[in-house]
């Protein structure tokens, strides 16, 4: 007993030495890294280390998605579960490997080598079908590639030695407008800032008209002058990378490509908030960029851009973390963000206060998204006025799209605010499309005759997502997997998204199932509106918003799954027999009941 | 209540999975019970002899469904009965019975007819009479659709009196809190 | 000068940082509630206590009054999503009050009378959750849980042990306890903890002494949870 503590005191020690305990998710995250998962020593001494219960750091673990209180074989096949990725195949692939290697979704295998189960999007839309391979992506599956990988574990060749084709990543870039092609100078926007002053350099950013591209759209120069001008003994800027709607993939490529551009807005934001410190919040499936961004944060220490006295200005310090996160959508949520950046289960906090008064250690906080602070370097650059003269009136400058689904050409795409529905459609090489969702699960369903509806905080707002529908699709299998995707990431914290988003999904299973009927249909609409009047945060409040739209847009799917004109039970009163009948061998007509009769 | 020249309302009781304790409930509004059948009369009931429940305007079923025969039982009162309701714990959430739902049906039969001390060869009976156990216990309206409840286990000789009477006078039902308990 | 706001057509005063629920509880108003106890921080998770602030819901639980506000909470539409919410708990849990020690003295089978909920309306989850009776005063059935966390705030904020914590995510979320065995008996509870008596459902009982009080007496018998939202329990 003694020894096994002391197997784990050899690693976590030089973890803990470099920790705070406000840092307990990232520590949770590295002991899993060296151990295979969090043993229960191992909570022991950290809980004795830092000063935290056990029950705390248990609570932390037991939240996010990719930690393990247990062992998770060898090797943990995550697919990616997005609806794209299941258009292109996943489901079979799926079956044919756990076929092929003796295991149940899931669940570990008998010899407790590997496990095999579905995530949350991955974030590879572009290149699905995709999986995660003890944390790693590799996309594009194919049978081969799937027979390959089982081969590989079956041989148990380590993943670190498996073929480096099956891990290359693309970046898919389509379209590049001002921000893509800017051929960024790392350290041009800081001089900028420099010469301009920070009062003037803030003017330019409200100037400018900037909005957050995260989803919500509040202007950024507003945000950066109210956490300024709030009270506080520090200030912290926050970078929003958890990017886990599903279908949006536009950090990542932002973050391999233009990370400079990236962690110099931030710079220019801390230098106009005064903060001292910043963090990147990186969602867990992107953590093949860790050390990519690692090394573009210590170049830029080197080139005096980062650390202290940036450009030579003595009362110029600041400094940028990365936090990983672990498999929590609702960690993109900015308060839920904050909660785990300080080391804690991702729950959205009561608000107000929000986080620009309130955020990491209750002091004033900026959180942006990747593509609002990359954007703000270029404004620092080259004015507010120039951007604010591109786009539309509401919506300046540009968005990028991170296009998927049925079309020839899926990835990234820039354009000016204002392109239509169809431009996107057109360019991306889309034909017979039935439907776009926009802004992914929570946003929006567009049907043909709104194509010419606009990208623009005036007409479709939206985060990126951008996913096809040709004819061939079902609309309701669209809204399902979304559903399915909400109840998977409700953080429970509230009673109306925690059971709400399960009943939800329970339903569209029913309908799924063929024991649909009017009555469903009510009791879905129903639970729509408590959801979106109860709920503690946007998950709960958009939650329904896949099956509002789509039964508004897109009647026929769901009336094919109206079989019954009047409620049956959910579930097969026959099959509800069936164990009763293997145990007394009985088969007689006694022994069935019929479907409901109507 | 006081148009006796109307129609009397046809009524129809069972228990499915239940004790009849909300039966013996209902008898015990004693004298009022008179005064009741002034303007019903019961059709399928344990207080009839009638074996097949007809036309009726209200059933009232006690217990979950827990095995073929309460489903066939209840949907045959469904079809029939303009108005349903369940009363009781066992009807409403399918109560004590329904504590087995979260074993598996072969574990609770192995149990009973297997392992149980003092049972010599058990095995489990297949005669085609008896009706097979479903996998869980269900309240009423998962598997039919209900029109009211009355809880209580039992619900009081009072409960059951004010929705009845309200029902016959054509009011939406409505138990005040010294009415309503789930005990 | 008194500040004041609306609630239902009452003009209801407040003091400076006192949110809807407290002032509406100082004036005698009652506002269906579950995850708050005035002696806790609020929590705002069960959303009982969803009201209309200015035509916009929110959590009066949460909602720092403000002079001039007009709050509707006794309305059809509230109280029929505040029922739904009430039967989302009753399914998500196994709840038979028959066999529960705290019928009678339940806030959330009280506060389903209140709001007249007369069936749980959704299928049952039937989850299969644990008891544990490892403690040699104390029982834990987690069948009741409805993770309105009052005994995680009393344990950390008041007791200062810890004792219980919430784990897992979303529809899997659960209460765990303070020690490596996971069992109650291997923590530092006791019964004169806050913590052993916050329990606003029958998770939290003090063994051998259930069903103490006749049916009739109990506290939720005598007066609807309206009259008296926090009496002092008298089955200990
Ligand atoms: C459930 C939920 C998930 C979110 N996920 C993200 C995300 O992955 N990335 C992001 O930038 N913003 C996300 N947001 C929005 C953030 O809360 C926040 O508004 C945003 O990061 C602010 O940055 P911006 O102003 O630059 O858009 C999410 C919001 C909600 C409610
Ligand atoms: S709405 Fe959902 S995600 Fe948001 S706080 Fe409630 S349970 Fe958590
Ligand atoms: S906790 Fe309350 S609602 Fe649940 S069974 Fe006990 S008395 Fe009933
Ligand atoms: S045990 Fe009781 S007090 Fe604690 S979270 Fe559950 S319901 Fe709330
Ligand atoms: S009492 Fe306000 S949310 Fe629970």
């Amino acid at each position: 007993m003694v020894c096994q503590i002391n197997t784990h005191a050899a690693y976590l020690d030089p973890i803990l030495i470099r920790h705070r305990p406000s840092d307990l998710l990232q520590i949770l995250i590295l002991a899993q890294d060296h151990y295979g998962y969090i043993h229960s020593d191992a909570i022991d001494h950290i809980s004795a280390a830092l000063k935290l219960p056990r029950s705390k750091i248990e609570g932390v673990a037991g939240f996010y998605s990719f930690l393990h209180l247990q062992p998770p074989g060898a090797y943990r096949v995550l697919f990616s579960d997005n609806i794209t990725d299941r258009m292109s195949g996943s489901v079979a692939l799926m079956e044919s490997m756990c076929s092929q290697l003796w295991v149940e979704p899931g669940k570990l295998s008998e010899d407790n080598l590997l496990s095999i189960d579905t995530t949350s999007c991955t974030g590879m839309c572009d290149q699905g079908p995709a999986m995660l391979v003890n944390g790693l992506a590799i996309n594009r599956l194919t049978q081969d590639r799937a027979n390959a990988i089982c081969e590989l574990i079956r041989e148990q060749v380590p993943v670190s030695a498996w073929p480096a084709v099956f891990f290359s990543i693309e970046d898919n870039i389509q379209r590049r407008d001002i921000l893509l092609d800017s051929h960024f100078q790392s350290g041009s926007s800081l001089a900028a800032l420099l010469l301009r002053g920070t009062d003037e350099t803030l003017q330019q950013i409200k100037a400018s008209l900037l909005r957050g591209r995260g989803g919500a759209g509040f202007s950024s120069g507003a945000k950066w002058e109210l956490c300024r001008q709030a009270a506080g003994d520090a200030r912290f800027v926050v970078c929003n990378a958890d990017e886990g709607e599903p279908g949006t993939f536009k950090d990542r490529v932002l973050l391999n490509n233009f990370a400079d551009m990236v962690f110099e807005g931030m710079t220019l934001c801390a230098r106009i908030i005064g903060a001292k410190k910043g963090f990147l919040y990186l969602r867990g499936e992107y953590r093949y960029l860790l050390n990519h961004l690692q090394a573009v944060l210590q170049r830029r220490r080197q080139q005096g851009l980062l650390g202290n006295d940036i450009l030579g200005h003595a009362d110029f310090n600041f400094d940028i973390d990365i936090h990983l996160g672990a498999g929590a959508y609702i960690c993109g949520e900015e308060s839920a963000l904050i909660e785990s950046l300080e080391g804690k289960r991702g729950t959205p906090r009561n608000r107000p206060p929000f986080p620009v008064t309130h955020g990491y250690l209750n002091m004033p906080t900026v959180v942006n998204n990747v593509e609002t602070f990359a954007a703000a370097s270029l404004i620092a650059l080259n004015g507010g006025a120039w951007y604010a003269g591109i786009g539309t009136g509401a919506s300046s400058g540009t968005k990028i799209l991170s296009v998927s689904g049925d079309c020839d050409c899926p990835g990234i795409y820039e354009y000016p605010y204002g392109v239509t529905v169809a431009q996107v459609l057109d360019d991306c090489g889309a034909r017979d499309t039935q439907a776009v969702q926009i802004s992914g699960p929570s946003g929006v369903c567009i049907a043909p005759d709104e194509f010419g509806r606009r990208i623009a905080f005036e007409d479709i707002p939206t985060a990126g997502s951008f996913m096809v529908f040709d004819k061939t699709r079902d609309m309701f299998e669209v809204a399902r997997n979304f559903v399915h995707f909400f109840k998977h990431e409700s953080c429970g914290f509230c009673t109306p998204c925690r059971v709400g988003t399960s009943l939800l999904s329970n339903m569209m299973d029913k309908l799924a199932n063929g024991y649909g009927s009017p009555y469903d249909f009510a009791e879905i609409e129903k639970l729509n509106a408590l959801l979106q009047s109860t709920s503690h945060c946007g998950l709960g409040h958009s939650a329904c918003n896949p099956v509002l739209e789509t039964i508004a847009k897109f009647r026929p799917a769901y009336d094919t799954r109206l079989a019954h004109k009047d409620f049956v039970p959910s579930f097969d009163l026959d099959r509800a027999l069936s164990q009763a009948r293997q145990m007394t061998g009985r088969n007689d007509t006694g022994a069935h009941l019929e479907r409901s009769q109507d | 209540m006081n148009e006796p020249a109307q129609p009397k309302l046809r009524v129809a009781t069972t228990s499915l999975a239940g004790c009849f304790g909300c039966h013996t409930s209902f008898l015990d509004i004693d004298e009022r019970l008179l005064e009741l059948l002034k303007h019903i009369e019961f059709d399928r009931s344990p207080l009839t002899d009638i074996k097949h429940c007809g036309p009726c305007d209200i059933g009232i079923i006690e217990g979950g469904v827990c095995n073929a025969e309460n489903v066939h039982v209840l949907r045959e009162f469904r079809a029939n009965c303009k108005i349903l309701i369940a009363i009781g714990a066992c009807a409403i959430n399918g109560g004590l019975p329904a504590q087995r739902n979260h074993l598996s049906l072969a574990e609770v039969l192995e149990e009973v007819y297997h392992a149980q001390h003092g049972l010599v060869d058990g095995f489990i009976p297949n005669d085609p009479e008896l009706p097979l156990p479903l996998d869980k216990v269900h309240p009423l309206h998962e598997v039919v659709k209900i029109d009211y409840f009355i809880p209580g286990c039992p619900p009081s000789a009072d409960a059951i009196w004010k929705v009845l009477t309200d029902l016959l006078d054509g009011r939406e039902p409505e138990l005040g809190h010294d009415l309503i308990h789930y005990d | 000068m008194i500040n004041t706001f609306t609630l239902d057509g009452m003009s209801i005063p407040f003091s400076e940082g006192q949110t809807i629920i407290q002032a509406a509880m100082a004036a005698g108003v009652y506002i269906p509630h579950l995850c708050f106890n005035p002696q806790f921080k609020p929590h705002g998770s069960c959303k009982l206590c969803t009201v209309k602030v200015n035509g916009r819901q929110s959590s009066s639980c949460t909602h720092q009054a403000l002079s001039g506000m007009v709050v509707e909470s006794n309305t059809t539409q509230i109280n029929d999503e505040r029922r739904m919410l009430l039967q989302m708990l009753f399914v998500e849990g196994n709840h038979f009050c028959p066999s529960c020690e705290k019928s009678g003295n339940c806030q959330l089978q009280a506060t389903a009378y209140e709001l007249h909920m007369m069936s749980p309306h959704f299928d049952q989850f039937f989850p299969d959750r644990a008891v544990d009776a490892s403690h040699p005063e104390y029982l834990l059935d987690f069948n009741r849980c409805i993770l309105c966390s009052l005994c995680v705030r009393a344990s950390r904020d008041v007791d200062s042990k810890n004792v219980f914590a919430l784990s897992g995510r979303g529809i899997k979320s659960r209460l765990i306890v303070n020690a490596k065995s996971g069992l109650l008996a291997d923590t530092d509870f006791c019964g004169d903890d806050k913590a052993a008596n916050v329990c606003p459902v029958g998770v939290i009982l003090k063994k051998r002494i259930g069903f103490a009080v006749p049916i009739g007496q109990r506290s939720f018998d005598e007066q609807p949870i309206s009259a008296s939202p926090h009496p002092v329990m008298k089955e200990v």
